[in-house]
């Protein structure tokens, strides 16, 4: 298998996670759902750094975001499909 | 399924409470922080000991004090520790300890500063000490069966990559050795915020599960939501966590919680520092979840391996037990992989199945526990943090 630039959970999710160093935007990336290892592909809108987030569609403010298929938190600004999904756009719910 | 693991088995050293331990420390322990310099004398003068220097044990009172000599009488109770000295400012104390220590069977003497100066101190301590060096280093392994094994666990600089392969490996390690018998330990009480709901439907019954939540909620209300001043961002989670990826509490929550697998569940809750009471099994211990502090607390609850998931790389170890890092990021391994024990960023590149990294860790714990030091313990980290609950008088 070839390596995956991005790991998601789960099919619910609507964030998966960078898994590769130097992750350039205009990436065709590579996504894997980890539940059953079934892939898909999209591009990267931005430079996204190891670990952090790129949205899996076009979410709004006010949208919850989904990862392991749970509730993670709300979005207080948009992001676009392969955008990066970080404090900047992303709040707890809690707290 | 037939069990892969129905024969493993560990050489550890069995105290005369019957407990096994796979580290042979002969600790130095200071009642009170104005006797650290007294147990880190008799440690100088006497090779083979470890004194444990910490900031607290005046005035303390109520349920802070009763958590700082569980935590005490914990941690020279610990099977890693072969015999002990205690030293503090007045005989009272010290002696509450040294009696709480003895019911293990193990070698244990206690001396007091007042009316007799650090050096008289010093000398007489270290008098005991070396004896004691004699006794443990005369102690000799055995074969015990994996059912033996105390194996606790709490992760550290935290990212994404710890929900993604390190926790998990955590995860599958349990549900693979609890049926085994073993006795598993997870905590961090604030790290579950968000993933409450999963947490407590993992517990063996509903009481247990109750419980749970109850403990749960009142350090939200009495702790987080009393003394909050903003969304604790950049301290839960950490700047770290944060310069990993992880966004907010319930990301880091959930990741978390991959800690305990997919089938296992706890049979019942610990105080901080409490030792269990109800058999083999996995356990939650209320625990802050800084690092040092928590491992600190499961030692002194009795466990004898700690397994730490990483991402960022916290490099924290503890005085008496070898504490066993795992992560899955590649940035992680290759930038600072003297701290790893156990690398499973295959994982990521799925290169390595969970299954795999779960037997990889297993392998790892039994080899730790035969004698092979942690990274931690090679690079010299002893963090041994004590919690404080509230002010002292």
């Amino acid at each position: 298998m070839q390596i995956p630039h991005l790991l998601v959970h789960d099919h619910k999710d609507n964030v998966g996670v960078v898994v590769v160093e130097n992750l350039k935007a205009g990436t065709n990336m590579l996504c894997v759902v980890t539940h059953d290892n079934s892939s898909f592909e999209l591009v990267a809108k931005a430079d996204v750094p190891i670990g952090h987030k790129v949205a899996l569609k076009d979410l709004k403010a006010g949208d919850t975001a989904i990862k392991y298929g749970e509730d993670i938190g709300k979005f207080v600004a948009g992001v676009a499909m392969g955008g990066h999904v970080h404090v900047h756009n992303l709040k707890t719910k809690r707290w | 399924m037939a069990s892969k693991y129905p024969n493993l088995t560990f050489k550890g050293y069995r105290r005369g409470n019957g407990r096994v331990g796979v580290r042979n420390h002969v600790v130095i322990l200071p009642v009170d922080d104005i006797s650290n310099a007294a147990c880190e004398a008799v440690a100088n003068n006497i090779k083979g000991t470890l004194a444990l220097p910490h900031a607290y044990g005046r005035l303390q009172f109520g349920e802070d004090l009763d958590l700082h000599f569980r935590t005490m009488i914990g941690t020279g109770s610990n099977p890693n520790v072969a015999a002990v000295i205690v030293i503090g400012i007045e005989p009272g104390w010290t002696k509450k300890i040294v009696d709480g220590i003895a019911e293990t069977g193990k070698p244990v003497a206690g001396f007091s500063i007042e009316q007799n100066g650090d050096l008289k101190t010093i000398m007489d301590a270290s008098r005991k000490a070396k004896e004691f060096v004699h006794y443990a280093t005369e102690l000799q392994r055995e074969e015990c069966a994996i059912s033996e094994l105390w194996v606790s666990t709490k992760c550290g600089e935290s990212d994404t990559t710890t929900g993604l392969g390190s926790c998990p490996t955590v995860g599958n390690m349990y549900d693979k050795l609890l049926p085994e018998g073993i006795y598993g330990c997870f905590g961090e009480t604030s790290e579950i915020t968000g993933a409450e709901h999963i947490a407590k439907a993992r517990a063996i019954n509903p009481e247990v599960g109750e419980r749970w939540y109850k403990m749960w909620k009142a350090y939200q209300d009495e702790v987080i939501e009393a003394n909050k001043v903003d969304d604790l961002s950049e301290s839960q989670p950490t700047k770290g966590n944060i310069e990993g990826g992880l966004t907010t509490i319930e990301e880091k929550a959930l990741g978390n919680l991959e800690k305990i697998g997919r089938t296992s569940r706890y049979i019942d809750i610990l105080e901080p520092a409490e030792a269990p009471k109800s058999g083999a099994g996995l356990y939650f211990m209320d625990s802050s979840s800084a690092a040092a502090e928590c491992v600190t607390l499961m030692a002194a609850g009795g466990y004898v391996v700690h397994t730490f998931p990483t991402g960022q790389g916290n490099v924290i170890g503890n005085p008496i037990v070898p504490v066993i890092k795992i992560t899955a990021n590649p940035r992680t391994v290759r930038t600072m992989g003297e701290h790893v024990d156990v690398d499973v960023s295959g994982i990521l590149r799925r290169e390595m199945t969970i299954d795999d990294a779960g037997d990889a860790l297993i392998d790892m714990i039994v080899r730790t526990a035969n004698g092979r030091n942690t990274a931690a313990e090679a690079l010299g980290h002893r963090e041994f943090v004590m919690t404080k609950l509230y002010r002292s008088a």
